[in-house]
């Protein structure tokens, strides 16, 4: 249901701080590219190879301009393939102007509430990315924002973008004790209808919605980006039986990417566990399930006939080795 | 696509009855050819009941008359005539046009997003220039069939003749609702509706998605709103996607909202007693084109509803037509044709179709 992929060419490579790059990625015929909402990402294509098994779809939060742009921007934080990276991060370290990349068209899971009264933006790291274009976005329409940011001193992208477009009502902070004390103040210093976004790594996100809990916030004005740095790990060995046939999924591996190897077409997205698109069934000849994404209710895992391929994978039981049976 | 003057309407021979005084579709032939030419008839099979029937927009689909779907806004010759009749319904009842506060954005994106799409379909008359780009992107808007130019910078209210929503919404024949999104939910919170089919735009704006369709039958027993409300939150910027829908108006009216019952209400009880030259003439087969487009800045989902009607003289002149417009009237269950408001006239409308073999 998605439109067809568009041909980016890269345009502009910048260290913006030590290990995060920005990357700027025009249309090969240099027209205006499709708008998009504020906190979309881009998905890329990274081709296998360069000590890549396989080809990945990378998600990153657009830095630029989102009405008719002559290019999206993104920053990418490079994690080590030696640590466990997948070398999505590495790849994309590694273009230079002139390279031609392929992806998605935006896609938009955090967007703005545009009938908040307030907009509370807290970003950690990387995390902030998604956060600038929403406050690009309120710097045109006039909303009511606020942005607090930690990061390493140093080692915070857009510091300067920031302070240009919204001045006094962003915050950097770069010690998590001051950090912590200022988020309690400001969560208890909010107007009625006020909504909170916050992006950065899991524990971060995780702190900042506890905290925001404890100050009284009701869940339905949290919000949070899902792609936070933290990628996840890679998992157990596991087997799976489609169609009569027998795969093997390695650690690492996706049950998404094996099927596909296998050569069967699993509808998909965001390889992220967050769009719905890879949702397949889960047969009576499967053990548990463990479910990684963030798109499925609760009822919808405890009726264990479905899973997201791209990111959930078997469990063993104390009797039985890790196995699924899906049903394409 | 030309846009003639408004061309002589016939007249029935006064009756004494509601009827009396009714338009009708024109009878300038050239016109008449034109609308059989695009009109979407919108039986693919001989019995009708709701689904949810979305398909991506954009194809043409190809009838025993002509062809309609290739553009998502749709210019016809009653372009001039529908957006006069836009413009007095308005005069007449604000209540047609409201936003709400927290839809500004989706109201720039709304038009930015129906000029372009007016532009791609029709770029001899209509044209959108990308002047500057950046963080307050200027345009350029010529609109040659009304003879409008018009330099404006994007979220800037003063560049512009009036608000974006309703200053384009005078530029396309098509209604328009833009639908918030929040917590996995749409809202009806903006819209310029001037040709609802039996609803109240004023009644329903700022209701969610499910309490907007609360009283149509069957949809919420079989799932078929919840079904299309999860499609639409799942939509993507860009994507469009369109479904039909469809009813029987008496006389050429476009504007048969609930506000004006009282005006078009007795009509279904006079035009039984119409002798069958006059009722072919009148009942119009009304067919809405319905667009659903995620606007790509603001998330909001654009709505457009666009009406073509034909009168069952000219239905059954195209035999495929007649004999299933006849099929869908006769075998349509009773609480949908209640619900459509045709329930008394449906039989006759069925039986007239099939004598007219």
């Amino acid at each position: 249901m998605s439109p067809a992929r568009i041909s980016l060419v890269v345009t502009e490579v910048t260290e913006l701080v030590p290990g995060v790059r920005g990357l700027a990625l025009a249309a090969t015929d240099g027209a205006p590219l499709p708008s998009y909402p504020p906190g979309a990402h881009l998905v890329l294509d990274v081709p296998a190879g360069d000590g890549r098994p396989r080809a990945l779809a990378n998600a990153y939060s657009l830095t630029g301009e989102n009405v008719e742009p002559l290019e999206y921007r993104v920053s990418v934080l490079r994690c080590d393939p030696a640590t466990g990276a997948a070398g999505g991060s590495a790849w994309v370290h590694a273009l230079e102007v002139g390279d031609k990349v392929e992806a998605h068209p935006p896609r938009s899971l955090f967007a703005p509430v545009r009938h908040a009264s307030r907009h509370l933006l807290v970003g950690a790291g990387i995390g902030i990315t998604p956060l600038l274009s929403h406050l690009r976005s309120h710097a045109r329409w006039g909303a009511e924002a606020e942005l607090l940011y930690l990061c390493r001193e140093g080692l915070g992208a857009h510091v300067e973008d920031l302070a240009a477009l919204a001045g006094e009502s962003v915050t950097v902070l770069h010690d998590r004790a001051a950090f912590t004390a200022l988020l309690r103040e400001r969560l208890r210093d909010q107007p009625l209808g006020t909504h909170l976004y916050t992006c950065g790594p899991t524990g971060f996100m995780d702190l900042v919605h506890l905290e925001a809990a404890d100050a009284g916030w009701p869940a339905g004005r949290l919000h949070a980006e899902a792609f936070g740095t933290a990628d996840l790990d890679p998992g157990e060995p596991f087997t799976v039986s489609v169609d009569g046939e027998e795969l093997a999924v390695p650690a690492g591996v996706s049950l998404l990417e094996a099927l596909e190897e296998a050569g069967h077409e699993v509808a998909n997205l965001c390889r992220q566990g967050v769009c719905g698109e890879c949702r397949v069934g889960v047969g009576p000849g499967s053990g548990p399930v463990l479910h990684r994404d963030l798109y499925l209710t609760d009822e919808d895992k405890a009726a264990g006939d479905c899973l997201m391929a791209c990111v959930s994978r078997a469990e063993p039981t104390d009797d039985r080795p890790a196995h699924l049976e899906v049903i394409l | 696509m030309t846009a003639t003057p408004t061309a002589p309407t016939a007249f029935l021979a006064p009756t004494g009855l509601t009827t009396d005084g009714l338009p009708l579709t024109t009878v300038d032939e050239e016109r008449r050819a034109a609308l059989v030419a695009g009109f979407p008839f919108p039986f693919p099979n001989p019995t009708y009941r709701y689904s949810t029937n979305v398909e991506p927009a954009r194809g043409a689909v190809l009838t025993p008359a002509g062809q309609w779907g290739e553009v998502v806004v749709d210019v016809d010759v009653e372009y001039r005539e529908e957006l006069a009749q836009r413009e007095q319904v308005l005069a007449r009842d604000p209540s047609r046009y409201a936003v709400l506060p927290h839809m500004r954005v989706a109201c720039w994106d709304a038009m930015l997003g129906l000029m372009r799409e007016l532009a791609a379909a029709y770029p001899d008359d209509m044209e959108l220039t990308l002047v500057e780009a950046g963080a307050r992107p200027r345009y350029r808007w010529r609109n040659g069939l009304l003879g409008l130019e018009q330099e404006f910078t994007y979220g800037v209210e003063d560049t512009l003749p009036g608000e974006p929503l309703g200053w384009i919404c005078s530029q396309v024949q098509e209604d328009v609702v833009l639908m918030d999104q929040r917590d996995g939910v749409l809202y009806g919170d903006a819209g310029v509706v001037t040709f609802a089919a039996d609803w109240s735009f004023g009644f329903d704006v700022g209701m969610s998605f499910l309490e907007i369709h609360g009283p149509v039958p069957r949809l919420h027993a079989e799932g078929v709103i919840t079904r299309a409300q999860q499609f639409l939150v799942r939509l993507q910027p860009g994507e469009v996607y369109r479904r039909t829908n469809w009813t029987l108006t008496i006389g050429r009216r476009l504007d048969v909202s609930t506000e004006l019952y009282d005006e078009w209400g007795p009509d279904r009880e006079s035009v039984q007693l119409l002798d069958d030259t006059a009722f072919g003439a009148l009942v119009h087969l009304r067919v809405e084109v319905q667009h659903l487009v995620r606007l790509p800045e603001s998330g909001a989902i654009m709505f457009l509803i666009r009406t073509y009607m034909l009168p069952l003289e000219e239905v059954a002149r195209v035999e495929d037509w007649r004999v299933r417009a006849a099929d869908v009237l006769a075998e349509l269950p009773q609480d949908m044709a209640d619900y459509k408001g045709i329930a008394k006239f449906r039989d006759r409308a069925a039986a007239w179709l099939r004598a007219a073999g």
